[in-house]
């Protein structure tokens, strides 16, 4: 393999491993806060691009300020969801949670195919973004470098919301022990919502850029990119937003090149990340960065 | 008293047999079809059952181990002429292109094999646990698939296998089922049934009791495969098709519904519950066909179905998570002792 074919690959791994990252650190922060895998996550990711198409096509809005409105209505999506799906269950047995979860999933999806139709529809093009641009030989779209880009600056934003602000302080107590954090005066609900519209903006910014990316939505899009993404925050260490960022790259990176260096082995593209999964699951339980998860009797 | 069980059981038995009997003389193709299909899913949801009720363990494989049970029966039931038909872009490999073993082995080799790789799977897979388990055994059920979907030239890929022969038959998925649930009840009721519900209890309790986490993990997790293949061989054999996609997780969200909404670590709502989903999805088959109430025409929208019924489903989850039946079951003791009502002192039970 040429290297300038080797660099194109390495850029387009880099830019789908940070599109999984965007969406993984959406999972690893409601994850760390309830201790829930958000199997909704794909599909509010999955709504995004359809509030985003509307905008442009049915309402006619300039395509910046339908991508800022589908972003604030998934903010507003996640919100909904955690108090209408996982609110009132939060003392309840962790199975029921995760059905829950997974019934939030499914409601949404049909919901989605009923509203928008199960046709896959055309993603509106943003040229200044979807544009290639040509280095030496090799052709490259914008997209791929505005990518990491974005995921880097909304990485940093958050590490600094969660590390140097109120907020973020009052969501690692919540995520510490929600009840203790609650007795000493922080407002759980309203920390726990906040999480949720954080979160669902990842995934919302991570949709947007997947619709440019790969310009067809359907309403069960959200399955793969949002099991993938999952994976990703297992593989880095499920609660560890730079775990996540890493689980997201590794994977994005790993699914690139082997269909560059083992074309016979692309139907089994969907397989890597779950095999990839399992083989770190069983060495490293808990995941790269994991913590060790200390036995109560 | 246990005399008087054991015949009222055979009674129950002779019962159901007449209702089968019935059932297969007197009503149309499409009820017959739904009752088969409450049948396999009363096998399926007992052997979920097995190992997230009674077991703890959070799996969420079945869906992968009823696709290799549906497709070794497959392959092995179908005429050689069928086979050819279907494999026309890739031709089957050498043994198993012309290999047959009647409905009834096929079924059960289906099942050992499903039941085989559970016991692959599960050994390295058991060691983790809760949320980490669920995943891992999620995406052994994914791995399987798309293995499915690229090994073309055993299972024809993506195009699926068509022509199965059906040999499923009422009798067949009752059978089964009633199979399912007596080895199944009695294995719950013998020391490892005692054993699994410790470790769903209190894991590190029960393994300073002596007991052998790992052992009694992988025999509950290897039996729940070993039926869902059997669940997975009937269906196969009763649509007469399958293709990778059936199996996606869909169909275990389903089954795990189905154990659920009848009460995790209960048999008996468990079979409740089989009925009630299963009548209950296509009950609401109207909701997709458009309506004439007087003289105003509401317009059917396909795909309402499955929104009304999600939701429903969520309104379960959310208001009776603990099922109907939580964890007890219908026994004869316990309709015995409705009827008695002995006092307490006297050896009643609580209920």
């Amino acid at each position: 393999m040429e290297f300038s074919t080797f660099l194109q690959h390495l850029a387009n791994g880099i830019s789908l491993g940070s599109l999984y990252a965007l969406v993984a650190i959406g999972y690893t922060m409601v994850y760390g806060t309830l201790r829930l895998i958000n199997f909704a996550h794909g599909d509010i990711f999955m709504m995004t691009t359809y509030f985003a198409f509307y905008g442009v096509t049915t309402f006619m809005l300039p395509w910046y300020l339908s991508f800022v409105l589908a972003i604030i209505l998934t903010m507003a999506l996640g919100v909904v969801l955690e108090a209408g799906a996982y609110r009132p269950l939060r003392d309840a047995p962790k199975i029921s949670i995760m059905i829950s979860a997974i019934g939030a999933s499914f409601l949404l999806e049909n919901l989605a195919t009923v509203l928008f139709g199960g046709r896959p529809k055309a993603f509106p093009t943003v040229k200044a973004l979807t544009d290639s641009i040509q280095i030496g030989s090799v052709s490259i779209q914008k997209l791929t470098f505005a990518i990491p880009i974005v995921t880097l600056v909304f990485l940093f934003g958050l590490l600094f919301l969660i590390h140097r602000t109120k907020t973020g302080m009052a969501m690692r107590a919540v995520a510490k022990d929600y009840e203790t954090a609650g007795i000493m005066g922080v407002n759980v609900n309203q920390t726990i919502s906040k999480t949720f519209a954080i979160g669902s903006m990842l995934a919302a910014v991570g949709a947007l850029m997947w619709g440019l990316k790969f310009p067809q939505i359907v309403p069960l899009m959200g399955i793969m990119p949002g099991l993938k993404a999952f994976i990703a925050a297992v593989i880095g260490g499920i609660g560890n937003i730079k775990g996540a960022m890493i689980g997201g790259f590794i994977l994005g990176i790993g699914e690139i090149m082997i269909v560059a260096f083992a074309p016979s082995l692309s139907g089994y593209r969907d397989a890597f990340a779950f095999i990839f999964l399992i083989v770190i699951l069983l060495f490293k339980p808990t995941g790269l960065t994991g913590e060790k998860i200390a036995e109560k009797v | 008293m246990k005399q008087k069980k054991t015949l009222l059981t055979l009674i129950v038995i002779l019962i159901l047999f007449a209702f089968v009997y019935g059932a297969n003389q007197f009503l149309d193709p499409y009820k017959m079809r739904i009752l088969n299909l409450c049948a396999i899913y009363v096998i399926l949801g007992l052997s979920m059952n097995l190992i997230n009720g009674f077991t703890g363990l959070f799996s969420l494989g079945h869906a992968g181990f009823m696709a290799v049970g549906a497709y070794t029966t497959a392959i092995l039931t179908m005429p050689d002429v069928v086979k050819t038909q279907n494999f026309f872009m890739v031709p089957m490999i050498k043994p198993l292109d012309t290999m047959h073993v009647p409905f009834f082995f096929a079924l059960l080799i289906g099942g050992i094999v499903s039941g085989v790789i559970g016991y692959l799977i599960g050994a390295p897979a058991l060691r983790l646990r809760g949320d980490y388990l669920a995943i891992a055994t999620l995406g052994f059920a994914e791995i399987i698939r798309v293995v499915f979907t690229n090994i073309q030239s055993v299972t024809n890929g993506a195009l699926g296998l068509k022509g199965i022969p059906v040999s499923a038959n009422i009798w067949w998925t009752f059978g089964a089922a009633l199979v399912t649930l007596l080895f199944i009840g009695s294995l719950i009721n013998s020391s490892y049934g005692r054993a699994f519900k410790a470790i769903r209890e209190d894991e590190i309790a029960a393994e300073s009791m002596g007991i052998s986490l790992f052992k009694h993990k992988v025999i509950a997790f290897t039996i729940g495969a070993f039926f869902a293949g059997i669940g997975g061989g009937l269906l196969g054999s009763l649509l007469g098709t399958i293709d990778p996609l059936m199996f996606r997780f869909l169909l275990t969200f389903n089954i795990l519904l189905i154990v659920i909404l009848g009460g995790m670590g209960s048999m008996t709502g468990t079979i409740i519950a089989a009925f009630i989903i299963t009548i209950g999805g296509e009950a609401l088959r109207f909701l997709d066909e458009s309506m004439t109430i007087g003289s105003l025409v509401i317009p059917g929208i396909s795909g309402m179905r499955m929104v009304v019924f999600s939701a429903l489903l969520m309104m379960v989850v959310l208001f009776f998570n603990r099922g109907i039946m939580g964890t007890k079951e219908i026994t004869w003791d316990s309709i015995a002792a409705k009827f008695s009502k002995k006092s307490l002192a006297k050896g009643g039970d609580k209920q």
